[in-house]
């Protein structure tokens, strides 16, 4: 199987080409310039992450909303998971910057925390 | 009246960083006047990720990167007025502005750094034959609407123009339930960075339409759709190609323009192609003690490169305010040609100390493109790059003493484009 991608290490923006076997281990890529293209191509044909940035519902505060994000990035395929359990969620004011409003957010691992205060 | 040394105008990434500088090299009354309720500007709306990956060396949030902006100037003795609106600067280096609670304010500064940002080009800019329904809005409008207001202003999309933030709002939308058809974008490249083409259209299953337009909007209350075609090389629409799109929200992401009303009141020079001051290596304008920066200066792609610029401005006004000796300006001038479509500083000091930061854009997609900085015949950089593009703002720096050296005091910034 082939897989054609784009590198997003750098703004060269390297067009990837990614030979996979059938289990989805990857055999050869080409078209990269640099290591890092290798790298970036290996993780998005094996673990793709995302960071994840959001908002979460207040009450009590002087705005109707939080932003929030991912502690750290999670599975590319679990954001939509992520995006209902965020939305599932209500905090009452005050929040601080960094306060863990969601841990474990899907068993990912990952908490979901405020990006701003409220 | 009131006197500071220095006011700064707009509390965005710009105006604090600039601020801060300007406080540590010394200057003692500090002012920053802000038209919204806080400090921090456009980034408040901006929580995703990507920022600061430059400046602090990690990915942060808009708001993430505002706060640790707004934490330093709360720990420092710079004054802010917030919901405070700049309606002139008279000669004299007077800045008159007006709030709630101070009625009208007269405030003489030494000097002044404008650091009001941009907005983004409206509807009006594209006349776009339709009624004037809603559901037609920026990009930035539908993010503040759902970002800080906490409501989606659509169920299903289509965003012209392929800028940032309406890659970004692509994204953000979807997320959110919403369908986004498409994103068109009148040019055969996009103006975006390419993680945003990457992250927020293909993980998202969104297309990208290049070479392709809006040419009519439909419905008189509420949007119900609109007719796209595809455009020829001069971005004239395309007999035959017209398709209807139904949508209920037209998201624009067509450009940013730097937000110069009180500089062109203030009778100061603007660069016709970057829209912002004409400004020296210190970014001081050509009214003495008038510095800008930020995206009021040229349309930035990245928060760290405001920050960066705005140290200089705040540093040249701190230099300025302590009288450092330096008779009248002589200067560089600086040009971009071939390929090369605007270059900042415009003109540098013929007897800089520093070495100097030239900032560019190019005018298309190049790939194997040689920079080269040029005066009289003189090359003083010659560099290949693999890709250069007009959604990605380049520098090159030149030394200090090779700017003294000069004997024609012009420096050209131009590519040279293998066939």
């Amino acid at each position: 199987m082939k897989r054609e991608m784009i590198c997003v290490s750098c703004p060269i923006g390297c067009a990837l080409s990614v030979e996979l076997d059938d289990s989805g281990k990857v055999l050869s890529v080409s078209g990269n310039t640099c290591k890092r293209g290798e790298k970036y191509a290996i993780d998005e044909c094996t673990n793709p992450v995302r960071m994840l940035t959001s908002t979460i519902k207040v009450n009590g505060g002087a705005l109707p909303v939080v932003p929030v994000k991912t502690s750290k990035p999670i599975p590319k395929g679990k954001m939509f998971d992520c995006m209902a359990a965020i939305n599932n969620e209500v905090v009452d004011a005050p929040i601080k910057m960094g306060d863990i409003l969601i841990s474990n957010v899907c068993d990912t691992g990952v908490d979901i925390v405020a990006t701003n205060e409220i | 009246m009131q006197k500071y040394d220095l006011v700064v105008i707009g509390g965005g990434p710009a105006g604090m960083a600039a601020a801060l500088r300007a406080k540590e090299c010394g200057v003692k009354k500090i002012i920053i006047l802000e038209r919204a309720a806080t400090l921090g500007g456009i980034l408040e709306q901006c929580i995703h990720a990507g920022f600061g990956l430059h400046y602090f060396g990690e990915e942060l949030t808009g708001p993430e990167y505002a706060y640790r902006f707004i934490e330093q100037v709360e720990k420092t003795d710079i004054e802010v007025k917030v919901d405070t609106m700049v309606l002139e600067i008279r000669t004299g280096n007077i800045v008159v502005a007006t709030n709630a609670v101070d009625g009208m304010l007269e405030i003489s500064a030494t000097a002044i750094i404008l650091a009001m940002g941009c907005r983004e080009r409206p509807r009006g800019a594209l006349d776009i034959p339709g009624s004037r329904a809603s559901g037609i809005m920026t990009a930035g409008t539908a993010q503040k609407y759902v970002n800080i207001d906490g409501y989606m202003p659509g169920k299903k999309i289509v965003i012209l123009g392929s800028g940032d933030i309406g890659l970004i709002m692509a994204r953000r939308m979807t997320l959110e339930g919403a369908k986004v058809e498409m994103v068109c974008e009148l040019m055969p490249f996009s103006g975006g960075l390419q993680r945003n083409i990457v992250q927020c259209l293909e993980d998202m299953g969104i297309p990208l339409k290049l070479s392709c337009t809006v040419i009519q909007t439909h419905g008189i209350e509420r949007l119900e759709g609109v007719t796209i075609a595809n455009v020829d090389a001069n971005r004239r629409p395309i007999p035959g190609t017209e398709q209807y799109v139904e949508c209920d929200t037209l998201l624009l992401s067509v450009g940013l323009i730097p937000e110069n009303e009180l500089t062109r009141m203030a009778g100061i020079l603007i660069d016709p192609v970057t829209n912002g001051a004409v400004v020296d290596e210190n970014r001081q304008t050509n009214r003495p003690g008038i510095f800008a920066c930020g995206n009021v200066l040229q349309v930035h792609d990245l928060v760290d490169y405001v920050t960066a610029e705005s140290q200089i401005a705040g540093e040249g006004a701190a230099a300025y305010i302590k009288k450092k000796p330096r008779g009248r300006n002589h200067y560089v001038s600086v040009k971009g040609k071939d390929g090369v479509r605007y270059v900042v500083p415009q003109n540098i000091n013929e007897n800089t100390d520093k070495d100097v930061k030239l900032y560019f854009r190019v005018a298309d997609v190049f790939r194997n493109a040689r920079i080269i900085v040029e005066s009289d015949g003189k090359v003083l950089y010659n560099k290949k790059k693999p890709k250069l593009a007009p959604g990605e703002m380049e520098y090159v720096i030149i030394k200090a003493e090779d700017i003294r050296a000069l004997e024609k005091k012009e420096l050209v910034v131009r590519l040279e484009v293998q066939q």
